[in-house]
């Protein structure tokens, strides 16, 4: 196949050229960046909590009255007994927040008691002895937590938790090089910290960006918060028996005492669904940039094989002419899907460069990655398909140009 | 004769289909696209407070030093120590103090179980300062303030909730097991986004149940339920050290009116911090901001990336959308190059053949809008799949988007026929004429 030709016949229709290599070039900035962000996004949705969601539920138990510390005490103590009584119910606990509930809790983490620049923001979860069977954490060094060293909590006050139980990735960016368990941190506590036990997984309270660099990295003391605002109760259900669960859990709540408030929007909550609005927005990131992904890869289509249709009804004769001096079919065919491949390289080029450009764009002002090369070269491959299955139709179209059409008036 | 150019382009519309509609698509999903992520947009980047945003300040008051503070900057909110000391220094016309409080209210009804009510702590300068339109009755005055009475504003939807709507202003209501006395009700007001508690809240949201009298939840210990951020090692026992702690979490506002007023403020501001670090409170230089409602905002990060990244993207596709549109267009005129020449040969001006597939290009705009018109209604009603609900919720078809989808629809298109019928007007009618 003779390139030559194609270019000169190229110089002649500048504007259509420029056209077609221009939608490429855009497409590909597009196209690279949203494939990068839908990525992205359906990785955020995925992070792995550490919990068995498929049996768990949350209450967001507000009380009705302004307890005090003791009397917030004895209240969740009985609706412990009480929820952990009622059928396709296995364990109990209660918290200050749970994870991926969308909101943070946490304390800066340092190695000294006056260090400045903190070593970590760890998620700050309170628990019980029950916290980490009850959420199903996978204990992977040391013990759990022993019913009496479970502290109250209650209005501003500070209890100095000396132990705690924290993440894989929190043992690995305290201590890089050492086994965690047994080595002291501080939490904004004015005492160390002692490590008695490592579970594998445990995700934040949060998902938001700028906890980005400490994902994963939580820690759990033992603590009950007794404020007079309320506590999170996290039951585990039996295989299977979730729903039935949710349903009695309120009503034994209430029957028990009715003095609390558990928000009829989303004051119960079983995981899937906090899963669910955890991650709405990443969800609708994806689900907008798949759509325009679609809707522009068929519009670059239509727009290549609306140009490239005009170009053959143009050359009708020339192409009459040419398969008159000997040219067969699959000449002009090649023709054809060689002068788009020329072009679509050409609008590639330009595009590879507007697909950093945009993503420098994006990473400066919105935080985005940096997009990695392989999108591009994915992008440049899907575009150059793209461009040769769209001239295709044209292409064929023109092939079958009978040579009598070199004597036909134009 | 625009008529007839009318008439001559629904003509030429019918007469190409296949590429009158993909044109009319192009230009419907890119200008839908754009519409859909700017009324979003529109909605979480607006001014809430327009008549007052350039005389409403947040002092910043870097009460964290040098490491522990935001790179540099004051932190967002004010301790109890500072905030109350602004108070006391009465340097501003108007001043307020919020912050974010969830309490229980008991319906009238003996049987039922108590509802949670979400609101706000706030001083009486907040309903003059913010314009808070009032249903019934008012907020209440400073020496309400000063007597720490138990008042408390509500919101016409909790009203409405309680009372059924009715005047509740005398009555008294109970949250959380303490009685108040309601002072005002106030219209439904909800500035999108919340300006006031954009440190605290996500800025979005439904509007609060009640606004209580500042000093008097603070007698109660009512505890903020808002963010709250301590630096250091936290000693606090109870209620009272908290308030004497490093913690912040509560939110000031000022009013000043005059340029004057705000330059004598933010000199106040700094002469405060310099006494602090006199006294020994700070140890370091005084680190002062006194930014205004839209500064705040964009400090504050209000609109959420999501929202900016579909705008830019959508607007991108819509781009695309145009230069495939160009694309298309040339073909389309190009294609009638015979018939060009012989209206040039009949006497037709350049400017005639220019100006006629302007006003084609423009019927495909329009029918493109119009489609656009559609879809942006489609996707509106879809809108909740792709953004998070409370900011979804601001999103909304009114008029003004439904003009300006038809008229962004239209001037691009004709935009994007400048070349084109440029093109179409530049054909030789000798050349036509000979070949045929």
């Amino acid at each position: 196949m003779h390139i030559q030709p194609i270019l000169a016949a190229l110089r002649r229709h500048k504007a259509g050229t420029v056209l077609i290599a221009l939608q490429i070039a855009l497409t590909l900035a597009i196209v690279c960046n949203a494939l990068f962000i839908i990525n992205q996004r359906l990785a955020h949705i995925d992070e792995p909590s550490g919990v068995d969601e498929a049996n768990l539920f949350v209450i967001a138990n507000q009380w009705g009255e302004q307890y005090s510390t003791q009397e917030a005490v004895e209240r969740i103590e009985q609706d412990l007994v009480t929820l952990r009584q009622l059928p396709g119910v296995q364990d109990v606990t209660s918290s200050n927040n749970y994870p991926i509930r969308g909101i943070s809790n946490d304390n800066f983490i340092t190695m000294t008691p006056d260090q400045r620049a903190p070593t970590s923001d760890a998620a700050y979860y309170m628990g019980d002895a029950n916290f980490v069977r009850t959420l199903g954490l996978k204990l992977i060094a040391g013990r759990d937590f022993r019913p009496e060293e479970v502290q109250n909590q209650g209005l501003r006050q500070t209890v100095d938790p000396s132990v705690a139980i924290i993440s894989k990735a929190m043992a690995t960016k305290l201590f890089p090089n050492s086994d965690a368990l047994g080595k002291h941190f501080y939490a904004m506590t004015p005492n160390p910290i002692t490590v008695i036990g490592i579970v594998d997984v445990l995700h934040r309270g949060d998902v938001s960006t700028w906890s980005a660099p400490y994902i994963g990295e939580s820690m759990i003391v033992p603590v009950r918060p007794a404020d007079p605002y309320g506590i999170y109760y996290i039951v585990r259900t039996k295989p299977g028996q979730l729903a039935a669960a949710m349903r009695a859990a309120p009503k034994a709540l209430y029957a028990e005492n009715r003095m609390r408030m558990i928000d009829p929007k989303d004051g119960l909550l079983s995981f899937a669904q906090v899963r669910h609005r955890a991650f709405e927005s990443d969800r609708g990131m994806a689900i907008l940039m798949s759509i325009i992904c679609i809707v522009l890869l068929a519009i670059t289509a239509a727009g290549i094989i609306g140009l490239t249709s005009f170009w053959v009804g143009q050359r009708r004769r020339q192409i009459g002419v040419r398969r008159a001096l000997g040219a067969t079919h699959r000449d002009i065919m090649q023709y054809f899907m060689t002068e788009n491949l020329l072009i679509s390289l050409g609008g590639l080029a330009i595009g590879v460069v507007l697909a950093f450009g945009l993503n420098l764009w994006l990473h400066i002002h919105l935080e985005l990655k940096v997009l990695p090369l392989t999108y591009v070269l994915g992008g440049t491959v899907i575009l150059l398909l793209l461009g040769q299955g769209a001239v295709f139709a044209p292409a064929l179209r023109a092939s079958r140009v009978p040579p009598i059409e070199a004597t036909r008036p134009a | 004769m625009f008529t007839y150019y009318i008439q001559l382009g629904l003509r030429s519309l019918k007469r190409n289909p296949a590429l009158t509609a993909l044109m009319v698509m192009a230009i419907g999903f890119g200008v839908s696209a754009s519409m859909i992520t700017y009324s979003v947009f529109r909605a979480v980047s607006g001014n809430p407070i327009p008549e007052k945003s350039s005389q409403l300040f947040v002092p910043e008051i870097d009460s964290w030093g040098p490491g522990l503070n935001e790179k540099g900057e004051p932190p967002g909110a004010l301790n109890y120590v500072d905030a109350m000391a602004l108070m006391r220094a009465h340097q501003s016309k108007r001043m307020t103090l919020i912050y974010q409080i969830g309490l229980s209210t008991l319906p009238r009804d003996a049987d039922s179980v108590p509802v949670a009510s979400n609101g706000y702590a706030v001083t009486g300068d907040f309903f003059t300062m913010f314009d808070v339109p009032f249903l019934y009755g008012s907020g209440w005055s400073t020496a309400d303030d000063d007597a720490r009475a138990a008042d408390v504003v509500l919101s016409r939807e909790f009203n409405q909730r309680m009372f059924g709507g009715a005047n509740s202003v005398g009555q008294k209501i109970t949250l959380s097991g303490h009685d108040y006395r309601i002072v005002g009700v106030t219209k439904r007001w909800n500035p999108s986004p919340r300006f006031y508690d954009a440190w605290g809240g996500s800025g979005f949201g439904d509007p609060p149940d009640f606004y209580l009298l500042l000093n008097r939840a603070l007698d109660l210990h009512t505890d903020n339920v808002g963010r709250n951020s301590c630096r250091g090692a936290i000693t606090y026992n109870g209620w009272d050290q908290y308030l004497q702690s490093n913690c912040i979490w509560l939110m000031p506002w000022v009013e000043l009116d005059t340029t004057s007023e705000v330059a004598r403020y933010r000199n106040f501001l700094e002469s405060y911090s310099a006494d602090q670090q006199r006294a020994g409170r700070f140890g370091w230089a005084p680190n002062v901001r006194l930014p205004d409602v839209m500064t705040w905002l964009d400090v504050q990060h209000i609109v959420p990336p999501e929202s900016r990244i579909s705008l830019i993207v959508a607007m991108s596709f819509f781009i695309i959308c145009l230069v495939n549109t160009i694309g298309l267009l040339l073909a389309k005129f190009m294609r009638r190059a015979g018939e060009i020449g012989v209206r040039r040969a009949l006497g037709a001006t350049r400017h005639e053949i220019y100006a006629q597939y302007l006003v084609e290009a423009a019927a495909v705009g329009l029918t493109g809008g119009l489609l656009g018109l559609l879809l942006t209604a489609i996707g509106m009603s879809g809108v909740g799949l792709l953004f998070e609900p409370e900011i979804a919720q601001l999103a909304h078809m009114d008029l003004s988007l439904i003009g300006l989808t038809l008229v962004v629809a239209i001037f691009a298109t004709v935009a994007a026929a400048f070349y084109p019928a440029w093109r179409a007007a530049q054909v030789q009618p000798a050349w036509q004429l000979k070949s045929n």
